[in-house]
């Protein structure tokens, strides 16, 4: 289990390498910050409004959908580890799981929540 | 063999592989925090790790080139040819300009998250980068459950995406970000089918450096490779990956998040000199990676045509052959990634999302079934 450690280490090595080149960057370059350059890129308008409110339903279905999928894939996986052990019987049980997924997949499917609109 | 039996078999399943049956190789098999040979010991893995670190950061670079370079060969130009041999150093010469250019931050920019964004999605993807086989040995952290984690780490991604889109506090960014969002986390899914299909090719191993060298023999030393040795469904699951990969790293044509035409220039339209920077680089390492990851799993990884497997995984020669071979392979799929950008158009936002949920969730699903089939 000790090994995983390398992941964490290579993940603070990054990030360190990371921090130091911003704090090299913010040395080395200069400063004159002005209200134009601090405002919201708007193709050089004043913005209207901040982004801050409300989003498409859309995301918030994709969100859904990606739940109802990824659960799915996460079950699936020690299945796949013991596939060759588990034999028939594994096949047949991890096939009802699918089908009851698949099952809302259609479902989903026909309601239109698969299209992008 | 009872039901509960297969529901106990499946919940330990992951525990079997973490059993300590697994022959570790990795460089952290025998960490135990400043090791027995002290300082030295520290010292060592510090420099190993370094190299590892350096290599990553310069592989990126030189992708940029040759996408500059080839994509100045697609256009009939001839793109950058002044900075060093046939302008290998350009890159280079904008990574020092960048780090002299005014360090930006808008005014209603959330300061903290705005500032941290850019690190976390490249320590993501260099996180990733220690669970990648090169050959047999050439690996910062040999885990018996590679690909599960190499997934986990990856998807970090998109989280310092989000990060960045909401910090910015502009309607480009988060429209990019939220884009992202659902791009990754859609593709995802056909990505995810695919591995499960490797995993279960490979007589259920999670360590990339198993499944390569369970690819090892057959004709020529090529007939065990997953797309020859099973090509009715492991060969569309290959492509289906290739395409989900393509998405999942915000490649043409489904680079939405950042389309130009559109939104600017997506999450980081508000991100400027080194920090602007640490995206462009984590989009090339994160090519590298995925393309790395689709040879492990179904190129045959380290294996070449007319040399024995056992050759390549013992002996010095053989590592260097393994990591060679392993790097050509990740480099032609990383070159297809360049060629397949300048050579399609972007496609709309609705037909990437379409694409996804429509045609390569069910095919990536009809593959894993036929695979059961194919395999049991």
């Amino acid at each position: 289990m000790s090994e995983y450690i390398g992941v964490a280490v290579m993940f603070v090595m990054a990030g360190g390498i990371a921090a130091l080149m911003v704090l090299l960057a913010s040395t080395l370059g200069k400063k004159n910050p002005t209200p134009e350059k601090l405002a919201p890129f708007e193709c050089g308008q004043e913005p209207f409004s901040l982004p801050m409110g409300r989003l498409a339903v859309k995301f918030y279905l994709t969100a859904i959908l990606f739940i109802l999928f990824d659960v799915e894939l996460v079950f699936l996986y020690p299945w796949a580890v013991v596939f060759g052990e588990l034999g028939t019987l594994g096949l047949i049980e991890m096939g009802i799981f699918l089908g009851v997924l698949m099952i809302g997949f259609v479902y989903a499917w026909d309601n239109g929540a698969l299209d992008w609109k | 063999m009872s039901v509960t039996s297969v529901c106990l078999e499946l919940g330990a399943s992951l525990g079997h592989v973490q059993d300590g049956s697994y022959d570790s190789r990795g460089l952290f098999k025998d960490w135990d925090w400043f090791g027995r040979e002290g300082l030295w010991g520290f010292v060592g893995m510090a420099l190993s790790l370094a190299i590892i670190v350096g290599v990553c950061s310069v592989v990126p670079i030189l992708f940029v080139w040759v996408e500059r370079r080839g994509s100045g060969r697609i256009h009939q130009r001839k793109g950058p040819n002044r900075v060093g041999p046939f302008g290998l150093l350009q890159t280079l010469a904008d990574g020092i300009k960048l780090m002299f250019k005014e360090d930006i931050i808008p005014a209603n920019a959330s300061r903290f998250l705005f500032m941290i964004a850019p690190g976390l999605v490249l320590a993501g993807v260099f996180a990733a980068f220690a669970l990648l086989p090169l050959s047999s040995t050439g690996v910062i952290v040999d885990a018996p459950l590679g690909i599960y984690i190499i997934a986990a780490v990856l998807s970090l991604e998109v989280i310092g995406v989000i990060m960045a889109g909401w910090a910015s506090n502009n309607k480009w960014a988060i429209l990019g970000a939220m884009r992202e969002a659902a791009q990754m986390i859609s593709y995802e899914v056909p990505m995810g089918l695919c591995i499960l299909l490797a995993i279960i090719c490979h007589d259920g191993e999670l360590s990339l450096r198993a499944m390569s060298e369970n690819q090892a023999g057959g004709f020529l030393n090529v007939g065990n490779w997953l797309i020859f040795s099973n090509p009715l469904f492991a060969f569309p699951a290959f492509v289906i990956f290739f395409i989900a990969c393509l998405a999942n790293t915000k490649r043409a044509p489904f680079d939405l998040p950042e389309a130009e035409s559109e939104l600017v220039s997506g999450f980081h339209t508000e991100y400027s000199g080194i920090r602007f920077s640490f995206f462009f680089l984590e989009e090339y390492a994160s090519m590298f990676l995925v393309s790395a990851v689709t040879v492990m799993m179904f190129l045959g990884g380290w294996n070449i045509p007319f040399v024995p497997g056992e050759m390549l995984t013992g002996g010095f020669v053989g590592e260097v052959l393994a990591i060679g071979s392993t790097l050509v392979k990740t480099f032609f799929l990383v070159w297809v990634m360049i060629w397949v950008r300048w050579t399609l158009p972007r496609i709309r936002v609705d037909q990437v999302m379409t694409l996804c949920y429509k045609y390569l969730t069910p095919l990536a699903f009809l593959c894993l079934l036929g695979s059961c089939f194919w395999e049991a």
